[in-house]
């Protein structure tokens, strides 16, 4: 342990109003704590920066899946095993039950939520190449207000949200319409288990009398956020699958998708490696279709 | 061996109870009254003259005790082979996280400011980093760049030790080579390379020291506990650093969380730290390091380049060959020149060289010393060798499998050393039966025809290599290890050795032998924890020496205690237990105590000649055949190892879940070392310094390992029993690479073998190759950015 516990100031308000009052009154000062997976890590390597934190552990409002006629609302405080257990999820939302098997140890996924995995912004998190590719929306809430926005809008740039520093996630909403789509997700990671994502894709497609009528693809580790590959959508949306044209199609998307992505060289992977291997999985994607 | 042999029978572990239990305790879990902390201040460069230490003004210093290199009462060393290598930083650092500066306190979290707290002004010199770079100095004269000058123990500049290793006399073997080189039908060549490796034992290294002093403030004793593999290495440290004398210098093993080598050499190092922190505080004092700092600061395995020339006939017969090994040693000599040794000896493989030049060499760079690691040099030139036996068969257009077979070692033929193998050795047999129990011959043709239509591409390959058990050559003649077997009051015998569990079975097989020895059950016998106090020198625990040697040891002892009890006490030749326990009893009670030692004695003569490097290598080989089924993804370019056969011929086994157990356990250490470990340096520094981006495999990345033994007992070990502990790290690698390149086609000559690598490889056909995991920038780090300083 490289940080002295007792620098560090905890505080677990009782009730998320409390909370959101906390973070009216000082914005900006503390940082919202869940799970603690992320920053639990920084701490131990002695490189966590703010020193004054909210615990919402503790808040069960927070902790939900629910389902209403059109769509799946998940808490922010549901754990990834939450979302890996529940039958709806797994059952309408394959790929984010998916993508919450793939966090971490099966430790990480009892005490690590959506919300944190979405806030800690992470370009290489697990889940939101599936909360892209499904077109979730969050609810972010103040003491003073509540709003909803897409989740496509919600990362800025690297580790920036669209989130206030007044705000909490309260809410990530999905839309119950994927029975009929085509899902795929894959992550290739540093290693099978306990491992973070050198490049991730989620996709869903609707395909209907050989064309493509709806598709959204998410990825992890192509930018400095996680990617929205609106581009490969473009070039894909309204083709046809499979005939003549697939050859060149296949070639057009994996351009598309080479060129919006901006990955980097890091400690995991490279540049060249992600780009090739996230349109390999795109490709692998659209002839599955 | 009688019936019911307790020697080939797998009873429980005998600590295994108080791990299973929680009770068994560590360093960490240990305490003394009074007991301070320590911390170490490393050096934040790679190379350069210490100009100035300031101290913070926001810590109060007056609370902590501060060691320097002036403090050290004896010599400022922490002594190896040579005494190169400093306990602390006096004037210059040549490796980054170096100790510099020592940190002492009542409160561990009070060091964390104060470790931050202390700054190193540097003059930085140029380092390097690379055998290559350490090399182009020495070749261009460049003398800024030479970084170790040179020893009286054979060291010259940036090179801390040669070996010239020739399969006979060196004038003639060199005339052979030429003609054989003149004569060959084909002459292949190959560079093949490897990289460092982490031990990842799941214990950080640890210790907590004591020190006495006299009235007048003089060091009257010390001892020190903690983890690790050889006692009485680090009673050698001490005895220097504090200019004391062996037995004022004492040492215990706690329970140790796994060593790998790791705890070979380097609690020589952090044992002498907490030993000046314990003298300038006057309380015991505790260090354990982190796992970022055991990981960045201390020693990994010796990354190597080998250089293969072989001359061959077109049936495929080895006329001759030239290796040139190389490892990279680090800042200081530390045990470089013995893990060259070893890998020098073991470069030729268990083939026949008519004539063979092995010309080895340990370059000096500004990285942390490398240090132990289980294999010791040999899987670095094995790797070399079997992924070159694969190119030399492709070229003379014979299957590897037929290659080897035409050039294996077999019973009464000599080694590359002139070792004749007197021993029966029947490597065709092995690879006979390794290739079936794989069902390699299937594979080779199911996946030939399969892969042309997926785009997982599956192979299989093998590697054939032996290990051998023990010090190299005089080396154990030289370590002339003790051991003690005593009868307690109560009739119960007791081992006193100084060989160590680590948790690879050193205390259970220790007393199968004896139980075995004495016709008494396993769980009569009882052995001390090692306490240099209390057992004497059996040497290390190292070199797959302990069940073979240490265990030979044991057995005659109690063979003499039972002469002993025979002779003095009436002991009857074939006795009970009851009988045993009545007849110590009766010597006790007429002698006072019973204890029975041998020393070492080779088996059979030994003959080893140090400057000729020729002879008996080893007392005794084990041999394997290890074939590996692979499956390379050409979308992700992953290759995985799909399933495992590893066979080995390593004499009696003498406890088969053990036995099992290493080999497994080897297995995947050598799964990690092929195709998951990268360390990765920036100048000289290891930054994936942490378990979350030093990729170990896990179980979800390894396949079913199925281990298979053939026993040939060996007259060497008790009850026929060889080493093994090394073995399995030998094989893997080669056997990997072989298969990946069955799956692909394409050959591979380096280790670790990354998908960015492979895909580098498979995306260079249509564009300009660039450097693969190379290019991994270790700097950066967007997922968890607070990983490392960007």
């Amino acid at each position: 342990m490289r940080s002295d516990v007792t620098q560090f100031e905890l505080t677990a308000p009782a009730t998320l109003t409390e909370v959101l009052r906390r973070l009216a009154d000082n914005p900006g000062r503390h940082t919202v704590l869940a799970g603690g997976t992320e920053l639990m890590v920084a701490l131990n390597t002695g490189r966590l920066a703010t020193h004054s934190f909210l615990s919402i552990q503790h808040l069960r409002e927070l902790r939900f899946i629910r389902e209403t006629p059109d769509t799946i609302q998940i808490g922010a405080g549901a754990t990834f095993t939450d979302i890996r257990g529940s039958k709806i999820i797994c059952a309408e939302l394959p790929l984010l039950a998916q993508s919450a098997s793939w966090t971490g140890s099966v430790a990480n996924q009892n005490r690590g939520t959506l919300g944190g995995n979405i806030c800690n912004a992470s370009p290489a998190a697990d889940t939101p190449p599936a909360l892209l590719a499904y077109d979730a929306n969050v609810t972010l809430i103040s003491a003073a207000s509540m709003r909803e926005l897409p989740y496509r809008d919600f990362h800025l740039g690297y580790k920036r949200t669209a989130m206030r520093s007044d705000e909490l996630l309260h809410t990530i909403t999905l839309p119950r319409i994927y029975a009929g789509h085509r899902q795929y997700i894959r992550k290739v990671g540093t290693r099978n288990a306990q491992a973070i994502s050198k490049v991730a894709l989620a996709a869903i497609a609707l395909v209907e009398a050989g064309r493509i009528i709806d598709i959204r693809v998410g990825a992890a580790s192509l930018a400095d956020r996680p990617l929205r590959c609106t581009a490969a959508e473009t070039v894909l949306i309204g083709q046809t699958i499979g005939g003549e044209g697939m050859e060149a199609l296949v070639r057009k998307a994996r351009a598309a998708l080479a060129g919006e992505a901006e990955p980097i060289d890091d400690i995991r992977s490279t540049a060249k490696y992600r780009i090739a291997v996230g349109a390999n999985l795109l490709e692998e994607f659209l002839r599955s279709l | 061996m009688p019936e019911n042999s307790i020697l080939g029978s797998s009873p429980l572990r005998k600590e295994g109870r108080a791990k299973v239990l929680g009770e068994a305790k560590y360093v960490d879990d240990l305490s003394l009254p009074g007991m301070w902390f320590g911390a170490t201040v490393r050096s934040t460069i790679a190379r350069g003259k210490i100009r100035k230490i300031t101290f913070s003004q926001d810590v109060n210093w007056s609370e902590y005790a501060i060691v320097t290199a002036s403090d050290v009462p004896g010599e400022n060393t922490i002594v190896h082979l040579t005494r190169d290598h400093p306990c602390l930083a006096a004037e210059q650092v040549n490796h980054p996280e170096e100790p510099i500066l020592l940190l002492a306190h009542p409160d561990k979290k009070a060091l964390l400011a104060a470790t931050a707290g202390v700054h190193i002004d540097y003059e930085e010199l140029p380092g390097v980093f690379t055998i290559e770079e350490s090399e182009a100095a020495v070749e261009n004269g460049d003398t800024e760049r030479i970084i170790w000058p040179g020893s009286d123990a054979g060291g010259t500049a940036n090179c801390f030790k040669q070996y010239l290793m020739y399969s006979a006399d060196a004038k003639d073997t060199e005339q052979g080579l030429a003609l054989a080189f003149e004569n060959a039908d084909y002459i292949v060549q190959g560079e093949y390379s490897t990289g460092a490796q982490e031990q990842l034992y799941i214990e950080n290294n640890g210790v907590i020291a004591e020190c006495n002093k006299d009235a007048d403030g003089r060091v009257t004793d010390v001892c020190v506990r903690g983890s690790m593999q050889c006692p009485y290495y680090l009673v050698h440290a001490l005895t220097l650093v504090f200019g004391l004398p062996e037995e004022k210098c004492r040492v215990i093993q706690t329970e140790t969380g796994g060593a790998f080598g790791g705890k070979e050499d380097f609690p020589s190092v952090i044992g002498s730290h907490a030993a000046l922190l314990a003298m300038k505080c006057g309380h015991p004092v505790k260090i354990t390091y982190d796992r970022a700092e055991d990981m960045a600061a201390t020693t990994k395995r010796h990354p190597s380049r080998t250089r293969h020339r072989t001359a061959v006939s077109k049936d495929g017969k080895l006329l001759g060959g030239t290796i040139e090994f190389a490892i990279d040693g680090g800042a200081y000599a530390t045990l470089s020149p013995v893990v060259l040794s070893r890998g020098t000896i073991h470069a030729p493989g268990p083939y026949k060289w008519p004539y063979l030049r092995v010309r080895a060499k340990a370059m000096a760079t500004n990285v942390p010393p490398h240090g132990a690691f289980r294999g010791f040099g040999a899987p670095q030139s094995l790797f070399a060798l079997e992924r070159h036996m694969d190119k030399v068969a492709k070229v003379v257009g014979l299957t590897p499998e037929e290659l080897r077979r035409r050039n294996f070692l077999s019973t009464g033929d000599c080694t590359a050393t002139g070792q004749p193998l007197n021993d029966p050795v029947d490597m065709q047999k092995l690879l006979t039966r390794a290739l079936e129990e794989h069902g390699y011959h299937e594979k080779l043709k199911r996946f030939a025809e399969e892969n042309k239509h997926s785009s997982i591409k599956r192979g299989v390959g093998f590697a054939t290599f032996m290990h051998g058990a023990g010090f190299t050559g005089s080396g154990e003649r030289r370590l002339n290890s003790l051991v003690h077997v005593e009868v307690n009051a109560d009739g119960r015998p007791n081992l006193l050795v100084s060989s160590t569990e680590f948790g690879q079975g050193t205390n259970t097989i220790l007393c199968q032998v004896a139980a075995q020895a004495l016709s008494l059950p396993y769980e009569n016998i009882s052995i001390a924890q090692p306490d240099t106090r209390v057992v004497p020198n059996s040497g290390p625990t190292v070199a797959s020496r302990t069940a073979m040697i240490v265990g030979k040891l044991v057995e005659r002892a109690c063979k003499k205690l039972l002469t002993t009890l025979q002779d003095y006490a009436s002991l009857p030749p074939q006795h009970t237990p009851g009988e045993f326990r009545k007849a110590a009893g009766f010597y006790v009670a007429e002698h006072g105590s019973l204890r029975s030692s041998v020393r070492y004695e080779p088996v059979k003569p030994i003959f080893w000649d140090d400057e000729l490097y020729r002879g008996d290598a080893y007392p005794a080989y084990a041999w394997a055949v290890y074939v590996a089924e692979v499956a390379v993804d050409l979308n992700t370019y992953m290759a995985t190892v799909t399933r495992f056969d590893a066979l080995q011929e390593v004499g009696k086994v003498m406890h088969p879940v053990l036995a099992k157990g290493q080999v497994e356990g080897g297995v995947a250490q050598g799964i990690g070392y092929a195709l998951y470990e990268k360390c990765v340096w920036k100048n000289g520094r290891m930054l994936n310094n942490q378990m979350t981006n030093y990729i170990m495999p896990t179980s979800a990345d390894l396949p079913p390992i199925h281990v298979h033994f053939e026993e040939v007992p060996s007259a060497h070990g008790p009850g026929g029993a060889k080493g093994i502990g090394e073995l399995p790290m030998d094989g893997p690698a080669p056997a990997i690479l072989n298969a990946i390149e069955n799956a692909t086609g394409v050959a591979f000559h380096s280790i670790p073998l990354l998908p960015e690598d492979l895909f580098e490889r498979f995306a260079s056909f249509t564009e300009r190759a660039h450097g693969g995991s190379e290019e991994l920038d270790g700097s950066i780090d967007r997922d968890t950015r607070t990983e490392v300083d960007a």
